[in-house]
């Protein structure tokens, strides 16, 4: 085995004998040495102390030695450019060669060699070459005008190459067209609206003589330069789609593919009553079909294509159901996207065929794929309402085979099923209830407590079924705990006096032991609506909910036009437009249809507008009215003991809170929900703010948060923003540090204002000054819906790598998401490092002060500082007095600190009765860190 | 463009990296460098999210920290190549499907022997074949000529530029001066039937594709002109006149969906004369493939029942038809009959060929090796189930058939392949050549 003979070789650290070999007479040896220096790069050694000796086998007759040093070249020249230079002049000279395989090689390799020096030199050898005789030197020296460009744009400008390259548009050889098309639409990406590819009909007529007789590779370059043209007229558009449409016969998918994006472009143009444009439509469904019976990789592309096209033209593919069928030993990625298809192109003409399909895949083996079915069987009884029925039957006989996830799935869709048809299915919830036990997934338990909250009034046992729920609340997903709320509020207003027991137990169980702001709200919302007026309260909460839609999942009719104009292309697999993708200026242009000629309308856009932007979930579980209403961002109140003066304050704001008029209906329940609060349950939780005077009123409830974040123990800045949903798709990301019972932790807000769901949330922090690393993992447990914000508190140990930034406080986070990986730094109060025996001994104190040397001591002043109890203050942040005396009516308070990585912070503390302004004086060993530990000093004080 | 290309053995090892941006090599931020999953390069990123990861694959494209990653398998062998642009998705698999042809052609087999054993010549290869991500002339006639296992011996001035003008030229798939002493051709017509069928005996969809691979060996640049029973081409002759034979093969005519060829035949032709001329490449290489859903011969019926006796018995009796002409025989004939995942034990009786039980697979394997037309065969079999406390149903596979059949169940016809060469001294007469028709079950199965 030669390979492994090569890699022993080298491995057995024989480079010197390497180096012997490559300077051989032979040239055999020669070429069996440098080819061991190839085996050995390839599997990452590093043989770049050899490039003296590989490049002086550059000058060969040899082409396959030739070749093999010019591959070392590549790879090692970035990392030796002086050395690189030594072959310059062999390139130079190989671009003269009169064997045109070498010149083109020299020109090829030349541009892969990304060193400035050395660019200056390419310039005249390429100048050359694109003027070269030989095509296949120029289609060479066309490719290596955008690898040039690549390295120094300027340059390539100032050459003039620009020019040169357009001109080979028009070269008699198809192959030199087609790269130079290719280079030019690279470059002309990174100039947006440079006029570099100044496409007109004459351009164009040569692109399009070209097209039949370039290679495969070459008609994808120039179908996707022609998709970037509009015409200027539809005859101009007619007579380009009649010369591209023979292409989608092409055996190559990416050409077919590449060919039905032009079209698909310039039919916006065609009028609809053109004959032309039935027989287009007609044309493109065959070819789109055909893809399908490729390989797996692209009939996965094919069909996240087709998923488009369908959205864009349903008339294209509407006959073709069939072919989506999915076959038994299709690829799970295969499968999920037909499914996907099947759904949207379901009619009423098809959807027989359909359901029984469905049904067959509800019972096959991946659980995603049997759980995407059993949502398409739901999906189809929402589209076409003639087959709601035997969906709805469908569906009751999967519930029937109890597998677990089927039966939940089931539920989840039956529930948008009795929203879209009220009034008409019920009849199945007792079958429904059956199942009540079995559901352990949150949306599908979510799903059937608004179920028995919607219909409490026909299901007799509904607060049985509800109170079920109860016991485990805690334990429950936010989804399911607000779901559950809100079901019990339901059916109190509907059935009052049996229920006041179960209203009151969820309102507290809600408020009081939860630390869920969301449901927090919602439950103080509730319970002041029910309190103040029942009335409203059954207009809100019982209020009758809007249509569903259709279509769900559909792509916003702005982004699909930019995806139809990208088919074929990594946009149209992931559906995102290239700018969620692509770093740097590339592909940041936004593409667009162009507009019709004849009448405008083009095909839904105008309907599904409103209806893309509301998230798939029928009734979105958070996003409601009330969810809306409450949707205030409030700091958590996870810690600090309840103020004394809580308790008759809060019976006050109890009193308060229900003391509003209430009127007939719930007499009762105000008595109860006044004992409840007497007992001093409700109050429990209940912050210190309630207390202060005046309170009351909606507004009080709301401004709960404020007084939260400031309890007496350590200072903590409020929270900032630290990344902006403008930089981070959609996440923000706004938080502080604190220092909690002596465990450091950052709080932060996540908020997600992008319109797809985000989840698989991970941390990193990059090494800095104190080692600060996350003690666990980022506790982010459900998935951040749109719209939605979560709290997550990150408990922080400094046993991480250290490194020193600047500032010294500064810390870089990595926070990744489903969607991408997001930077951000922020800075960190040196104070939550002050740890909680950083109390000296006095005598070592004085010994210490005396000790450090006056350079390392630094005066600050704290100005506007009014306080009484300074030293209590500093001991919330674990800044420890050590000694206080009182000289010419000036207190001197000498103080000291420890940090969590042992450097002491010794400090004397001047305060001059009568005026604000503080003097302080630090001394550290390690005087760097004294001005963040000035800051906090000052941050504590003020605070 | 392509950025980079990588290939890997099933452990995730490199045995062939190639890089054509810069924006790949290393995948460091600009700026801060963050630790942990950032520092890794592309190659690992791929290794530890696709290669090692636990899932199966759920795509086979997939964004790691902005960089796509294509990539398909072949055996034991991942090829993936790697961007961070917009890129020509259908492109880079359609490059990277040809990337293994290329080598098959070269060395055959791609396993990790042969990679590694050829890793100067996939080298070359790559340098030639992509340049700075943009796939060049990858057709294996030309390549040979230039690139060699044994390195090229002294070329003329003459031979070289023959060798640019082929690579670079408008027939890049043939070179000039190829001579034979006897000028012969095959035809093979390949088709594969698919079909989906209930248990109850309907059609759920059927359709057939087909392949038209011609081996040549014909000397100098021919001009061929190939010609089928389409129907399209049928009925436009039969409007010229000749009513009688438009009606007489007008029956036998096929209804085509939908055809692509190979780059060698000129398709704008095609889409306005529906003719299918060309110069072929020279040896082997597919000249089209259709797809037919009208019509369809199905060679084959299978009427499955399935009776569950109790909680610990199923009862299975499967009838295969036979449905072709008597005179003909079809060939390695296996039916595969799923089983529980439970099954204990199992008896088959058939009436023909070789049956048994295979736990491995979970099926039962009745193998038939020959079967003449308009038959039938019978096979019954009794299983035995381990009684489980398993909720979830068994899922029924469908029953799945395979076959070969010397005839072409779409229907489809070569009616002539007519060559010229006005250049050297044969005419079509001279040529020799040879037809065959083999029908394959694609994926052919029948719910039960």
């Amino acid at each position: 085995n030669e390979w492994m003979f090569l890699f022993s070789l080298v491995c057995s650290g024989e480079i010197f004998e390497l180096k012997a070999e490559l300077n051989s007479d032979k040239k055999e040896k020669k070429k069996e040495a440098v080819k061991k220096v190839i085996a050995s790069m390839t599997v990452g050694k590093d043989v770049s102390a050899l490039f003296p000796d590989v490049v002086n086998c550059m000058q060969t007759d040899n082409l396959e030695l030739k070749k093999l040093v010019y591959l070392y070249l590549m790879n090692y020249a970035k990392s030796q450019p002086d050395m690189a230079i030594m072959a310059v002049n062999t390139f130079v000279k190989d671009c003269e060669d009169p064997n045109p395989l070498i010149r083109a090689l020299a020109v090829r390799t030349m541009g892969c060699i990304r060193v400035d020096k050395i660019t200056e030199y390419l310039c005249e050898p390429l100048r050359k070459c694109l003027k070269d005789e030989d095509p296949y030197v120029r289609k060479t020296a066309a490719v290596c005008v955008a690898k040039l460009h690549d390295i120094n744009a300027q340059l390539v400008e100032d050459q003039g190459f620009l020019d040169t390259l357009k001109d080979l548009i028009s070269d008699s050889n198809p192959m030199v067209v087609a790269n130079a098309v290719a280079a030019l639409s690279e470059i002309a990406e990174s100039h947006p609206n440079s006029n570099l590819l100044d496409l007109n009909p004459q351009t164009i007529n040569k692109l399009l003589t070209a097209l039949n007789e370039c290679t495969e590779w070459g008609q994808i370059f120039i179908l996707d330069c022609l998709a970037n043209y509009t015409p200027r007229d539809d005859r101009e558009s007619q007579s380009i789609c009649e010369r591209v449409t023979p292409r989608l016969s092409h055996a190559n998918s990416a050409v077919v593919l590449s060919a039905v994006k032009v079209l698909m472009k310039f039919m916006e143009m065609l009028p609809k009553d053109l004959d032309y444009y039935g027989t287009l439509l007609k044309k493109l469904a065959p070819p789109l079909v055909t893809l399908l019976s490729a390989e797996p990789e692209l009939q996965y592309v094919a069909l996240r294509n087709i998923n488009l096209i369908v959205q864009r033209r349903p008339e294209i593919m509407k006959h073709e159901m069939k072919v989506f069928f999915v076959k038994y030993n299709d690829p799970i990625y295969v499968k999920l996207e037909k499914l996907d298809i099947m759904i949207r192109l379901a009619s009423q003409a098809n959807i027989a065929q359909v359901l029984a399909e469905l049904k067959e895949y509800a019972t096959e083996v991946d659980v995603d794929f049997v759980r995407k079915a059993v949502r398409a069987i739901g999906r189809c009884a929402i589209k076409v309402e003639q087959s709601a029925e035997r969906c709805v039957s469908t569906l009751l006989d999967l519930i029937q085979t109890k597998v677990n996830y089927v039966v939940q799935e089931a539920i989840v869709v039956i529930k948008d099923i009795f929203r879209k048809y009220p009034n008409k299915y019920e009849s199945v919830i007792a079958t429904l209830c059956e199942n009540l036990d079995s559901l352990d997934e949150p949306e599908a338990r979510a799903a059937m407590i608004w179920i028995v909250g919607e219909y409490a009034e026909r299901i007799d046992n509904a607060d049985e079924l509800l109170e079920s729920f109860l016991e485990g609340f805690h334990d429950e997903s936010t989804q399911v705990q607000l779901q559950l709320l809100t079901a019990i509020v339901k059916l109190f207003l509907k059935k009052p006096t049996e229920t006041q027991e179960l209203v009151q137990q969820v309102l507290s169980l809600a408020t009081q032991d939860s630390d869920n702001p969301d449901l927090r709200d919602r439950g103080y919302i509730y319970w002041r609506l029910l309190s103040t007026d029942p009335v409203a309260a059954k207009e809100v909460v019982l209020a009758e909910k809007p249509l569903i839609s259709e279509e769900t999942d559909l792509i916003e009719p702005t982004l699909l036009e930019e995806l139809i104009c990208h088919i074929g292309t990594l946009a149209s697999v992931y559906h995102k437009p290239p700018s969620a993708f692509v770093e740097g200026s590339r592909g940041v242009q936004h593409k667009r249809l162009p507009c019709s000629a004849g009448s405008v309308d083009s095909p839904e856009t105008s309907s599904t507008a409103g209806v893309s932007d509301a998230p798939p979930a029928v009734i979105p579980s958070q996003g409601d009215l009330l969810g809306d209403l409450l949707n205030l961002d409030l700091t958590p109140t996870t810690t600090g003991p309840p103020p004394p003066a809580v308790s008759t304050g809060m019976q006050l704001g109890a009193m308060d809170l229900l003391g509003g008029g209430l009127d007939s209906l719930c007499d009762t329940l105000v008595c109860d929900l006044q004992i409840g609060a007497g007992f001093g349950a409700a109050p429990a939780a209940m912050p210190a703010s309630f207390g202060a005077p005046g309170s009351g009123g909606l507004d009080d409830l709301f401004d709960l948060g404020s007084g939260v974040g400031m309890p007496m123990g350590a200072y903590s800045p409020p929270k900032s923003v630290w990344l902006q949903a403008m930089k981070a798709k959609g996440l923000e990301i706004s938080g502080t540090f604190a220092r909690r019972a002596g465990v450091i932790q950052m709080e932060m807000t996540l908020t997600n204002k992008a319109m797809s769901v985000m989840t698989d949330f991970a941390i990193q922090f990059n090494r800095n000054s104190f080692g600060l690393s996350p003690a666990g993992p980022l506790q982010v447990l459900t998935p951040l819906s749109p719209n939605q914000s979560i709290e997550v508190a990150l408990p922080l140990n400094t046993s991480g790598p250290v490194m020193k930034m600047d500032p010294l406080n500064n810390l870089q986070v990595a926070v990744k998401n489903n969607i991408d990986v997001f930077y951000f730094s922020c800075q960190y109060p040196i104070s939550m490092l002050f740890v909680e025996d950083g109390k000296m001994e006095r005598q070592i104190f004085l010994a210490t002060w005396k000790d450090i040397p006056n350079e390392n001591e630094s005066q600050f002043q704290i100005k506007d500082c009014h306080l009484n109890a300074v030293s209590n203050k500093l001991q919330g942040s674990n800044i420890f007095t050590i000694a206080k005396r009182t000289v010419d009516g000036q207190d001197m308070l000498y103080l000291s600190v420890k940090l969590t990585n042992g450097i002491w912070v010794l400090a004397e503390l001047r305060i001059q009765a009568g005026n604000p302004n503080y003097t302080i004086s630090l001394k550290c060993r390690a005087p760097e860190v004294s001005q963040c530990v000035f800051q906090s000093y000052e941050a504590v004080l003020k605070n | 463009m392509i950025g980079g290309l990588f290939i890997y053995n099933h452990k995730g090892e490199v045995l062939i990296s190639r890089v054509y941006r810069d924006d790949i090599g290393s995948m460091e931020l600009s700026g801060s460098c963050v630790g942990g999953w950032l520092e890794r390069n592309a190659v690992d990123a791929f290794r530890v999210n696709v290669i090692h990861a636990r899932q199966q694959v759920r795509s086979p494209v997939t964004n790691i920290a902005r960089t796509s990653f294509f990539h398909v398998k072949r055996s034991n062998i991942w090829l993936a190549a790697v961007t961070k642009q917009n890129v020509n998705a259908a492109m880079v698999f359609e490059f990277l499907y040809k990337m293994c042809d290329v080598m098959t052609a070269y060395f055959g087999k791609i396993s990790e022997e042969n990679i590694k054993n050829n890793f100067v010549l996939i080298y070359e290869l790559l340098d030639e074949i992509l340049d700075f991500g943009y796939p060049q002339n990858s057709e294996t006639g030309a390549l040979k000529t230039f690139i060699t296992q044994q390195g090229i011996k002294g070329q003329t001035k003459e031979e070289q530029s023959q060798i640019t003008s082929q690579v670079t030229g408008q027939i890049g798939w043939r070179r000039e001066g190829i001579k034979y002493r006897r000028n012969e051709l095959f035809l093979d017509v390949l088709e594969s039937v698919n079909l989906l069928m209930s248990p109850q005996g309907q059609v759920l969809s059927a359709h057939v594709s087909g392949r038209v691979v011609m081996k040549s060996y014909l000397s100098g640049m021919p001009e061929c002109k190939f010609g089928m029973n389409d129907k399209i081409v049928i009925d436009k002759q039969g409007k010229g006149g000749a009513t009688d034979d438009a009606a007489k093969s007008g029956k036998q005519s096929i209804a085509i969906d939908d055809c692509t060829f190979h780059q060698c035949v000129r398709l704008s032709k095609f889409d306005s004369e529906r003719s299918i001329s060309f110069i072929p490449p020279d040896g082997e290489y597919e000249l089209m493939r259709y797809r037919t859903t009208k019509d369809i011969i199905l060679p084959f019926r299978v009427i499955p029942l399935v009776r569950e006796v109790g909680r610990t018995k199923l009862e299975v009796k499967v009838v295969i038809k036979s449905n072709f002409k008597p005179s003909l025989l079809a060939q390695k004939i296996e039916v595969r009959i799923p089983t529980p995942l439970n099954t204990s034990g199992v008896q088959v009786i058939c009436m023909k060929g070789k049956a048994k039980y295979k736990a491995s697979e979970n099926a039962i394997v009745w193998k038939i090796k020959r079967m003449a037309g308009m038959k039938e065969s019978q096979i019954s079999a009794e299983i035995e189930l381990l009684p489980t406390n398993d909720k979830k149903k068994w899922a029924r596979p469908p029953i799945s058939m395979n076959f070969e059949v010397p005839f072409a169940p779409s229907g489809l016809k070569v009616r002539y392949l007519k060559v010229f060469e006005s250049k050297l001294n044969y005419s079509d007469h001279d040529v020799i050549k040879w037809v065959r028709y083999i029908g394959r079950s694609g994926i052919y199965e029948t719910r039960c």
